[in-house]
């Protein structure tokens, strides 16, 4: 692993070997995530991928893992997470067994305590917990995912700003942890809350939308190669008619997969009105969103999904 | 392009960028600069794709980057095409509001105003005084009052903890106090979940029936945005303000400004429909749609300050505010023509949208909005379920 190529794979030097080497992992990326990930795995830099819930962008973090052959650290944000769920904890019950085991010696042989010697002993590493941000810098080489950062709160952010400029923590009692290569950090965000500029300042910034008809088809393929051509089909062009239309919550591609997966699971090789009202509900989770598809007359709905397909 | 050249070329690339309203700040332009030199700079798509990823910040510089890297490498000297429209000089939209006053509203046309001498018994006289009926002095005086209202959110408790003397017993803490008396049992430490303000999210009809108090409800909402976000910790999120007549605008940015004046000139040069009509049920939609459902409006305290004159369809509007109040904490809806005597809540819009409001409080003085602070607050309750 040499400085000039970061972390990338053998043989790959351009963001076209990344997506190959992403498609092979699992994930058909577009060329602006391939070119992200290219620069993300080359020049060290976090990935801060926006987009519709369902898009894919947690996956990338799965697929640069698979890529990689590191592991994936994951981090659930939520309001009020802290250090000591995100970064590291002391590991308070161990530390006092070993300090009333270290008594019990010591009074067995009838010496005392040497404090300072005691005192190292119980802020040493093997009494830390690591949470998956210290994880992630202790582990070479790893991917971080830092999952729906905008559901922390401000605090949080700040904190991770740090962590991500530096690759490094200083625990009072220990000293600093540096990582050797800094790992992989892709965060997520569905833009609930406009995450700090000072934050993303320091990303790749790239908004994941929606695919077009034969990259979704490519990506349905691919991750549920059971499901016949013609229904992948026949579902992906359904799906796009609904998110033409307008409701509440748009599918997205994880909805899709679930769509076909669930007729893969019902034995069926193409997709009619019937078994498309019974199945909706994978689709779409909002009532307005079914009863408003319901009267959208799923037959002609289907007829123009074929047709399209 | 030799390296030398490409430094030029994106240094003016960024400047381009700026002057289309894209933050591309030293620090990102410097990193562009290094990601140029992992990729091909010769390669359009390479170079269009490093800049997208590191110069924009959010999905609104998408856009403009777009155009803009369009137009500064078509070759065209874009700077004075693409610079935003220049800011008009603000309105004097509140002074003009006192003649516009409709139905007949008494309006003192005493071109002096009051004396303003005795400045205690003017105030109070004016803390219950309906803002269309003001004169021009009295207007300043009353922007000054109205830069002293806050508007907080009622107190949630959040899943942070701080030290407390009673509460749940801190396990870290106390073990830690152990370790440091040498394993002596020693004092148990506790902690309490935090108590923090709820997010307020403003929504402000702008509309021509509404002109007569649009003035004095932008400086209203002003003086609430100067109030919390990142720079004042434990005040809470600031307020997100839109407004609302035939188009939905995000003001919270133009808001921000710490003097009231640059912020209501800023205001003015976003808001495109100031009196027009109102399509509040369209408009409600959009804005659940577009921020509302994905996290701004859920949990959040939303007030809209609105006379509910509906020129869209009303069984729209009625939808969209069983919606919105499916998602947020409460709906508070102040509306500044409540108080005239005899009125009954007869527009559609209005009409329509009651069943799903919890609050609903007069907003046409100052009075009248430090009460609304309150019933925001949580401190009072208005009209419920009317």
């Amino acid at each position: 692993m040499s400085q000039k190529t970061g972390l990338l794979p053998a043989g790959v030097s351009d963001p076209a070997g990344v997506r190959t080497a992403l498609a092979a992992a699992g994930y058909l990326a577009d060329d602006g995530l391939a070119t992200a990930a290219y620069l993300a795995l080359r020049l060290h830099r976090p990935v801060f991928l926006e987009g519709d819930a369902g898009v894919g962008k947690t996956a990338l973090g799965l697929a640069l893992s698979r890529l990689l052959g590191a592991p994936l650290l994951r981090l659930q944000c939520y309001e009020g997470i802290d250090a000591s769920q995100a970064l590291y904890d002391w590991d308070f019950p161990r530390q006092l067994l070993h300090l009333r085991a270290a008594e019990a010696a010591a009074g067995a042989a009838g010496a005392g305590l040497d404090s300072a010697e005691l005192e190292g002993e119980l802020y040493s590493r093997r009494f830390l917990l690591a949470r998956p941000l210290l994880a992630a810098l202790e582990t070479t080489p790893s991917v971080l995912l830092v999952d729906e950062v905008d559901r922390a709160d401000d605090e949080f952010e700040a904190f991770l700003l740090e962590l991500l400029s530096e690759f490094s923590v200083t625990i009072p009692e220990l000293g600093t942890v540096r990582a050797e290569v800094p790992p992989v950090v892709v965060l997520t965000s569905n833009r609930t809350r406009e995450v700090s500029d000072a934050l993303k300042r320091r990303c790749l910034y790239h908004w994941v939308d929606h695919p077009g008809f034969a990259r979704e088809v490519e990506i349905v393929r691919l991750r549920l190669p059971d499901a016949s051509a013609r229904l992948t089909a026949q579902v992906v062009a359904a799906v796009h008619v609904l998110r033409a239309e307008d409701l509440l919550k748009p599918p997205g591609v994880a909805e899709t997969l679930d769509w076909t997966e669930a007729l893969v699971a019902l034995g069926t090789e193409s997709l009619d009105a019937e078994l498309a009202t019974l199945t909706l509900g994978s689709v779409l989770k909002y009532r307005e969103d079914l009863e408003r598809a319901r009267r959208l007359d799923v037959g002609a709905l289907l007829d123009a999904a074929v047709a399209q397909a | 392009m030799s390296p030398a050249d490409a430094v030029e070329t994106v240094v003016g690339f960024a400047s381009t960028l700026r002057a289309a309203g894209v933050a591309a700040s030293p620090d990102r332009v410097h990193a562009f600069v290094t990601a140029l030199g992992a990729l091909d700079a010769n390669r359009r798509d390479d170079v269009y794709w490093a800049g997208r990823l590191i110069l924009c910040g959010n999905a609104d510089d998408l856009g403009r980057y777009e155009r803009a890297f369009l137009a500064y490498f078509a070759g065209e000297a874009p700077h004075r095409k693409l610079r935003p429209r220049p800011m008009p000089a603000p309105v004097a939209r509140n002074t003009q509001g006192v003649k516009a006053a409709p139905d007949g509203a008494e309006a003192e046309d005493d071109p002096d105003g009051p004396r303003l001498s005795s400045a205690a018994s003017v105030t109070e006289v004016l803390r219950s005084r309906d803002f269309a009926t003001l004169s021009a002095p009295e207007r300043a005086e009353l922007d000054r009052l109205l830069a002293a209202l806050r508007l907080p959110g009622e107190l949630r408790r959040t899943r942070r903890r701080a030290p407390s003397h009673a509460g749940r017993i801190d396990r870290g803490a106390t073990v830690r106090e152990l370790l440091r008396s040498g394993g002596e049992p020693a004092r148990l430490r506790r902690t309490q979940p935090r108590r923090r303000p709820r997010r307020v999210v403003v929504l402000l009809d702008v509309s021509g029936s509404m002109s007569p108090y649009a003035g004095a409800l932008l400086r209203f909402a002003h003086a609430t945005a100067q109030w919390g976000g990142p720079t004042r910790p434990g005040a809470g999120p600031a307020p997100e303000i839109f407004t609302v007549g035939t188009r939905l605008t995000r003001v919270t940015r133009e808001m921000a400004h710490r003097d009231p004046d640059a912020a209501m000139a800023a205001v003015s040069a976003a808001v495109p429909d100031f009196s027009g009509g109102t399509r509040l049920g369209e408009l409600l939609k959009q804005f659940l749609d577009r921020w509302g459902q994905r996290g701004m409006a859920r949990g959040a305290v939303v007030v809209l300050l609105s006379d509910g004159w509906e020129r869209g369809d009303a069984a729209l509007l009625g939808e969209q505010m069983a919606r919105l109040s499916r998602l947020a904490h409460r709906v508070v809806w102040a509306n500044p023509r409540k108080a005239r005597p005899g009125y009954a809540p007869l527009a559609a819009g209005m009409a329509a949208a009651l069943p799903h409001v919890d609050d609903f409080v007069d907003g046409h003085s100052l009075a009248a909005l430090e009460r609304l602070a309150a019933v925001v607050a949580g401190a009072e309750r208005g009209t419920a379920r009317a």
